[in-house]
């Protein structure tokens, strides 16, 4: 059985100067009340890792506009110009990642690998000070497994072992997310016992989850 | 949009729709590229695949309908047809790179006669950054771009040699414009078809790169 706490009591394990991983794509499958409850308890010089910088007013953007993220590590900026401006006055650092590199240095952490080997960006700046293999004559790039302190995630429908049913195209990066932090917290819609999910439609195994932010009362 | 941009943009996204074998599976990038559904080949099946996790892509909903669970890679709510499915974001790119991807289309910025890709930034002045497009490129068996021929300032993309941080190297197959069909050869580029209200001379002035030009040239 995991904690099951409001996405204010949920987010009180963040420290200052963290790494987070927060699933979604343009606030598709993003934990929006965790993401507000961060903002409110004021946490700052935040590393995020999420696939884009979202919008000015909603989601994850939210806090790159609040000035409480030091460091971005995104495939996607284009959407919230606050992000660019940011990143050109040198505000906050932005690492771009291409966008299934970002999925699998993500993974490889959570499934105990070092890295992996891709050919996407070779010869773009991408392949910029990294080792690069030949394995069966095809050229790969070397991209090293990415970690976090915390992740936070977003169900449709979680149980109180933390297995989660994420629907439709917020499946995004909740998965490989879950695996890779040390403290995964999923916000989730709806909470159900145990066996409230059929096991054959779990999105998110409860293993790689820490915590469960709920509005309802447990 | 003037009526004008809008056709030709519309002229690009018909072509394009040519090019899509039966069977297929294909991605279409945000913006221009996104046109091409508009006009997919009623006797050919092809499924649009989704990079933020889907296969399956359709038209937007009615007023009314949207689900905010369901959205494509601009953000916005769509749909899915009968026959599509949902996975993550691992599953998306493994369905990208491992070469299970028929066509990609895309934007760009500047395509060379190497077929050397530019479209993910401007240094100093438009860095959006490169989203699934770099996946993309590698991956898919067939990377068409599609694009206006030239900048809004009258000036030739399509160069010897790309002059923007690179998204690919080598990967561009084909080029389509509101003007021409250029194909991308081992020599360089080909030019297969200019549109009916062009020339072979208005093509090649305002191509940079070196253009073979057969005998004849047909037109679309």
């Amino acid at each position: 059985m995991k904690k099951i706490l409001s996405p204010k009591d949920a987010v009180n394990v963040i420290h200052d100067k963290a790494s987070i991983m927060v699933s979604g794509f343009m606030c598709c499958g993003q934990a929006l009340r965790l993401i507000d409850a961060l903002l409110e308890k004021g946490s700052k010089d935040l590393t995020l890792i999420t696939n884009d910088s979202g919008f000015p007013d909603r989601g994850v953007g939210k806090l790159i506009v609040a000035g409480r993220v030091k460091k971005l590590i995104v495939s996607h900026i284009g959407l919230n110009p606050e992000a660019g401006r940011k990143m050109n006055a040198g505000e906050m650092e932005v690492e771009l990642v291409p966008q299934g590199t970002l999925a699998e240095r993500i993974r490889c952490s959570g499934a105990g690998l070092g890295g992996v080997l891709t050919p996407t960006g070779l010869g773009t700046e991408v392949e910029k000070g990294k080792q690069k293999m030949v394995v069966d004559g095809q050229e790969y790039l070397l991209e090293r497994q990415i970690h976090a302190d915390f992740a936070f995630l977003k169900a449709d429908t979680c149980d109180r072992y933390g297995n989660a049913f994420v629907a439709k195209s917020g499946k995004n990066f909740n998965l490989v997310m879950a695996m890779a932090a040390q403290h995964a917290i999923v916000e989730t819609d709806e909470l159900v016992p145990a066996g409230g999910i059929d096991p054959e439609k779990v999105t998110i195994p409860g293993v790689f989850v820490n915590s469960i932010a709920w509005e309802g009362k447990p | 949009m003037s009526d004008d941009k809008q056709s030709k943009r519309d002229r690009i996204a018909k072509r394009i729709a040519q090019e899509l074998p039966d069977n297929s599976l294909v991605n279409l990038g945000i913006g221009l590229p996104t046109l091409v559904a508009n006009h997919l080949p009623k006797d050919k099946l092809v499924l649009l695949h989704s990079e933020n996790g889907f296969i399956g892509l359709g038209p937007e909903p009615e007023d009314g309908l949207e689900d905010l669970r369901l959205v494509n890679a601009g953000g916005v709510p769509v749909t899915i047809v009968p026959g599509g499915c949902f996975f993550d974001s691992s599953m998306s790119f493994a369905i990208i790179r491992g070469g299970h991807l028929d066509v990609t289309v895309l934007g760009a910025l500047e395509v060379d006669q190497e077929g050397n890709l530019a479209n993910y930034m401007i240094p100093g002045k438009f860095v959006p950054g490169m989203g699934g497009a770099m996946d993309l490129v590698v991956g898919a068996k067939k990377v068409i771009v599609a694009m206006e021929h030239v900048t809004k300032a009258g000036e030739p993309k399509i160069l010897p040699k790309c002059t923007l941080p690179l998204t690919a190297r080598r990967e561009v197959d084909l080029i389509v414009t509101d003007l021409a069909v250029i194909r991308v050869h081992h020599d360089g580029l080909h030019l297969e078809e200019i549109s009916e209200e062009t020339t072979v001379e208005e093509v090649v002035e305002k191509t940079a790169a070196k253009l073979t030009v057969p005998r004849k040239v047909a037109e679309f």
